[in-house]
């Protein structure tokens, strides 16, 4: 035993002198990480990546990435004999002739509904907690360009198949991409290497996804990660934590445990899911012929905002210049979603430029008490949520008994009155929150004791909260609105960008609108006396009644 | 009257046009295969039993002589098919006007149904109720029979058969329930909003195909497990967000929970 270990030990050493993994290895295993179940969304999304990585390597030995004509004989039988392409009746062979081979396509599509759902909902917490702040600024973009990416390459796989549901698919971008003006069918042309569908479309799509994207990907996902180690992580305000330090428990063993129990809890959700839920059972859907359709086209969940957008937008073309300008399918699929995503990749800058705000953060907010960003986010996805669901209306039409033509309508109208609800509730939510916070902080927590006193009054008895929640409460910092700036110094020179001196500010008073302040030490220990004081008081008037006083007023 | 001031008279237009209608009309009913449009023979009583039955239950909105009304089309010469899909799906006699009749329980027996169906169809010719040798699929091509489907119902029907919308709250109904012969009667007849797939358009060996193609829809199962009522991509996202995030989302809050 004892030499095995001295052979190993000596196996390591030669390696230390050769190369620097003791070293790194040493101060990084024991990097510290705080510990909350919020910061591992993330890591569902990168444990769906590796997933997809390694069902993707087995399709890719079995998928033809190919338009040739051929004529079915595998053994689904409602097929047989039925023309269609190469590509589509491999991913056929896949799903029936190819042992686990089904099994392990439901496990990459389920994957990539988790990877991105969960990178999604990985960036609300980012977002909530305000942890795109600087310095990571950076990695909030590559963060929100991967969900980008992800999107492009989960429509590039719902495509390859060459089934009925991704032609429709195929089609309804062919249309977008010809909706560009001016460019739009040079472009197509390219993409499709001449007229729609062309023969050329899925091998180019498929280098696109098996190759080029998945490498973009990876190269993102490591530097997302370097430079969560760079940064080093955020955490949640408490007792101890400021913006110096990270409370935690080291990488090696705590989160190395943690992490890679995790992976195979995601591991085996998705598996589980895939063994028991089809997912885009490509045979019932039939081989892709541009004259048939199904009712229910829907892309999937990630793209169906897009879907939603151009079903309720109006139908407005005008033709001018020799061109014909398709702004209904222009508008809803090309600008809107450039425009939110422009939007998204630069609130982080937008926020600091209105607050004033170029410190460096890692105590992470609590999204009641950055009021008004948590409900724009709440707002966006609102707006989102209601594109998305606009996506599906034809589905919750035949579901629910409606008209199709009046939940356009809902949409068309309600894309403009529900998210600017959604922001006034989550606002007066936030407002609430805080008043308590204050409430809390001041008189503690209502024990729900009532004492009725000699004189006839009632009065409950509050008790005062532990120090870790007062910790929690007190790590919410108030910053002053940006002051408008007056028209001209002291010398009477005009400030100079005075019009967009005056936008900020108004915008800074908007942000930071009805905060509630937080209570000062003073007036923090002036509560405590007064409450000390009336509760003396009462003590006196209780023992003059001869009465014992009740414990809980002697605190 | 010269030849020019009759070719330029009022009614002139008028009376060609008509001539030409009628000519048409003569000429298409000669070389028009009679074999879908016959009256079908019925004894006498079964014939007013079914009168009685029109007279209780349809003539209502369809008109004491079914020559319709503002509530219900004219049932001259919609045969005897149409009735017997409209009454055996339960769709007629309708409860309440609305976009479109609903599926509901059946009121009439089978027997009333065939009286009910003969009735109207001896009021003119129309497509009679088809045989079971008509809906029989043992010589149909299943596959053959998914290419027609795809092409003709799915739009509508959805790729599993499943039902869709229409416009303005009307929609195709699931196809799960029915039978071999209300499929072949609602592409004779075209119930609804269904457009009418008659046997010129569709001949009856593409109408055996369909229905094989679709029985095995009704029969099949699902070869990756729970199909999440076959309506595509949506049930997906949504079993993604609702069980499958928050399976993942229990797990962390699990493993993230602090140890006391």
């Amino acid at each position: 035993m004892s030499v095995i270990v001295k052979e190993v030990g000596r196996a390591l050493g030669r390696a230390d002198e050769r190369l620097p993994v003791a070293s790194g290895l040493k101060k990084n295993l024991r990097k510290v990480f705080p510990d909350h179940w919020s910061f591992m969304l993330g890591e569902i999304a990168l444990y769906s990546f590796l997933i997809l990585l390694l069902t993707g390597v087995y399709l890719t030995i079995f998928f033809k990435p190919s338009m040739t004509d051929v004529v079915y004989h595998g053994s689904y039988q409602p097929l047989v004999g039925v023309p269609m392409t190469e590509a589509y009746s491999s991913a056929l062979g896949i799903s029936f002739d190819v042992r686990g081979g089904l099994l392990i396509r439901q496990i990459h599509h389920w994957a990539a509904l988790f990877f991105m759902a969960a990178m999604m909902v990985h960036m609300f917490r980012i977002f909530f907690t305000g942890a795109f702040r600087k310095p990571r600024e950076f990695n909030w973009i590559i963060g929100g360009s991967m969900i980008l990416i992800g999107l492009l390459e989960g429509f590039a796989g719902y495509s390859l198949p060459d089934d009925l549901l991704s032609g429709v698919g195929v089609r309804i971008v062919a249309g977008i991409v010809e909706s560009i003006p001016i460019v739009g069918t040079y472009l197509l042309f390219f993409i499709f290497g001449g007229q729609y569908p062309g023969t050329d479309f899925i091998p180019r799509l498929y280098t696109f996804h098996v190759l080029l994207v998945p490498g973009i990907l990876l190269a993102s996902v490591g530097l997302h990660l370097v430079l969560v180690f760079y940064h080093k992580h955020t955490q949640y305000p408490g007792p101890g934590r400021t913006n110096e330090n990270v409370v935690g428990f080291p990488l090696f063993p705590v989160y190395t445990a943690k992490a890679g129990g995790f992976f195979f809890v995601v591991f085996g959700v998705t598996v589980l899911i895939s063994a028991l839920v089809t997912i885009n059972p490509i045979w019932a859907y039939g081989p892709y012929v541009p004259d048939q359709v199904t009712a229910g086209s829907q892309p999937d969940w990630y793209i169906g905002f897009v879907d939603g957008a151009l079903r309720a937008f109006p139908s407005w073309e005008s033709q001018f210049w020799g061109h014909t300008w398709s702004w209904n399918i222009f508008l809803p699929c090309v600008v809107l979603p450039g425009l939110m995503v422009t939007a998204l990749l630069a609130y982080p800058f937008i926020e600091s430029w209105v607050t004033g705000d170029t410190g460096e953060h890692h105590l992470l907010d609590r999204p009641r008490n950055a009021a008004t960003r948590t409900s724009l986010g709440a707002m966006a996805i609102a707006f989102y949520g209601v594109l998305v669901i606009n996506g599906a209306n034809d589905i919750i039409a035949a579901a629910f008994n409606l008209s199709i033509n009046q939940l356009t309508w809902f949409t068309r109208i309600g894309i403009f009155i529900i998210p600017p609800l959604v922001f006034l509730s989550t606002h007066r939510f936030c407002m609430g929150l805080q008043r308590r916070d204050r409430e809390l902080l001041l008189h503690g927590r209502e024990s729900g004791q009532i004492l009725r006193l000699p004189h006839g009054e009632f009065i409950e008895i509050h008790t005062p909260i532990s120090d870790d929640q007062k910790a929690v409460i007190l790590s919410k910092r108030d910053i002053a609105p940006l002051a408008i700036p007056a028209a001209t110094d002291q010398n009477g020179v005009a400030t100079p960008g005075l019009a967009g001196k005056k936008i900020r500010a108004k915008l800074s008073g908007f942000f930071f609108q009805d905060n509630v302040a937080r209570p000062s030490a003073a007036e923090i220990e002036a509560a405590h006396h007064h409450a000390h004081e009336v509760h003396d008081h009462e003590i006196t008037e209780l023992h003059e009644a001869g009465k014992q006083a009740p414990s809980q007023l002697t605190d | 009257m010269t030849s020019t001031s009759v070719r330029r008279h009022k009614a002139t237009g008028l009376v060609v046009l008509l001539a030409g209608l009628v000519t048409t009309g003569i000429g298409y009913a000669a070389v028009t295969s009679t074999a879908e449009a016959s009256v079908p023979q019925a004894s006498q009583g079964q014939l007013d039993q079914g009168h009685q039955i029109f007279l209780e239950g349809c003539a209502t909105c369809h008109g004491l002589a079914a020559q319709g009304s503002s509530d219900g089309p004219s049932l001259i010469g919609v045969g005897a098919a149409a009735v017997d899909f409209q009454v055996s799906t339960g769709r007629m006699p309708l409860a309440a006007p609305d976009n479109q009749a609903p599926q509901k329980a059946v009121v009439y027996t089978a027997d009333q149904i065939s009286a009910l169906a003969a009735y109207v169809a001896s009021l003119g010719p129309g497509p009679s109720i088809p045989s079971a040798s008509d809906v029989s699929t043992t010589d149909a091509e299943l596959a053959e029979g998914g290419v027609l489907f795809r092409t003709n119902c799915a739009q509508c029907h959805n790729f599993a058969g499943r039902g869709g919308a229409l416009s303005d709250g009307k929609y195709a109904p699931s196809m799960m329930n029915a039978t071999p012969t209300q499929m072949y009667e609602a592409m004779l007849t075209g119930p609804q909003n269904m457009p009418v797939f008659n046997d010129k358009t569709m001949p009856p060996a593409q109408k055996q195909a369909i229905i094989k193609y679709i029985k095995n829809l009704q029969q099949a199962q699902a070869p990756g497990g729970l199909a999440l009522g076959s309506y595509g991509p949506v049930t997906e996202g949504v079993f993604i967000w609702t069980a499958g995030i928050g399976a993942l989302l229990a797990a962390a809050v699990w493993i993230g929970a602090k140890v006391r």
